[in-house]
């Protein structure tokens, strides 16, 4: 077993075991945590499939400010132990049998059908040559992100403010 | 596109588990196994976006599926020798910072009027 391969199984086995942990915990910020941690192994898995500048994004944007968003909005609302959903025989008995089976399936056949893929030798300067691909070729959709955002900014601005004559709760109580 | 040489034409089976012909290549990780953990992510993220009933870990779970994709696409790109993969990442994780703020936005507006975070209560446009 090579080094490569090793630290793969590793980082694959926090990914998994991190979104696993995502769905069965109750509390939102359990599961956010755990999301934390799926996002760092994937920027490990960018690193090692030799794209150092998308995983140094990972870790800033996503692990850094998009979960920091979503840690806020849970303190913000006081969020509460998720209510217990009370799953129907039908979805017990055959919906979770079937998703593990679509799952494992789904899995199987893709690393099967693309087996005789190898990872090309990539050269040096790869932060170079997104650089020059971002900045020339994409840079028609890079600007209109720009756009994007600020009406993403506009957006959550207007609906999170307070609307008038709507008395504050104050309360302490938690949403669930 | 600098960086990745080409090299079109030499896409034999055993390549990834042989020693490269230039020496110094080390064996590397096969691109299927990525593909597959990007698979289980992202099947991970339906599970929880259909099981779950909070809507802030909804949120999340559809954050996770983009993950999974964005390894996809990194994973394809590395096996086909581009960067287009990574540009479309780095657009990815843009609208998905976007897509947070708009989405929290509205999940603030729904627990402050509803009083509730669980999705079976949010049935405004249900029949």
């Amino acid at each position: 077993m090579t080094p490569q391969l090793a630290i793969f199984l590793i980082l694959a086995a926090i990914a998994i075991a991190g979104a696993v942990n995502v769905i069965l915990q109750r509390h939102p910020i359990h599961s956010a945590i755990s999301l934390i941690t799926v996002m760092m192994a994937l920027a490990g898995l960018f690193l090692l499939l030799e794209s150092e500048f998308i995983a140094a994004v990972q870790i800033i944007v996503y692990a850094g400010a998009i979960m920091v968003l979503f840690v806020f909005v849970i303190m913000l609302l006081n969020a509460g132990v998720e209510e217990r959903t009370n799953m129907s025989r039908m979805a017990r008995y055959a919906g979770v049998p079937l998703a593990i089976f679509l799952l494992i399936e789904l899995a199987y056949q893709i690393g099967a059908a693309t087996l005789s893929m190898t990872p090309q030798p990539a050269g040096e300067g790869v932060t170079h040559g997104l650089s020059m691909l971002l900045f020339q070729d994409f840079v028609f959709p890079f600007e209109l992100t720009s756009i994007l955002i600020l009406i993403a900014i506009l957006g959550a601005l207007v609906l999170a403010q307070r609307g008038e004559g709507v008395p504050g709760k104050g309360g302490q109580e938690k949403i669930t | 596109v600098k960086g990745y040489p080409a090299r079109a034409g030499k896409r034999k089976l055993p390549e990834h588990l042989l020693e490269s012909a230039e020496g110094k290549e080390r064996t590397l990780v096969p691109i299927s196994y990525y593909l597959a953990l990007s698979a289980v992510l992202f099947g991970l993220g339906v599970i929880g976006f259909v099981f779950k009933r909070n809507i802030i870990t909804i949120f999340m779970s559809i954050e996770l599926m983009l993950n999974a994709v964005n390894l996809a696409f990194i994973a394809f790109g590395r096996a086909l020798g581009q960067l287009q993969g990574q540009v479309f990442v780095f657009f990815v994780i843009v609208v998905a910072a976007a897509e947070a703020a708009v989405g929290l936005a509205i999940v603030i507006v729904i627990a402050r009027n509803r009083q509730s975070l669980n999705v079976e209560r949010i049935n405004l446009l249900k029949l």
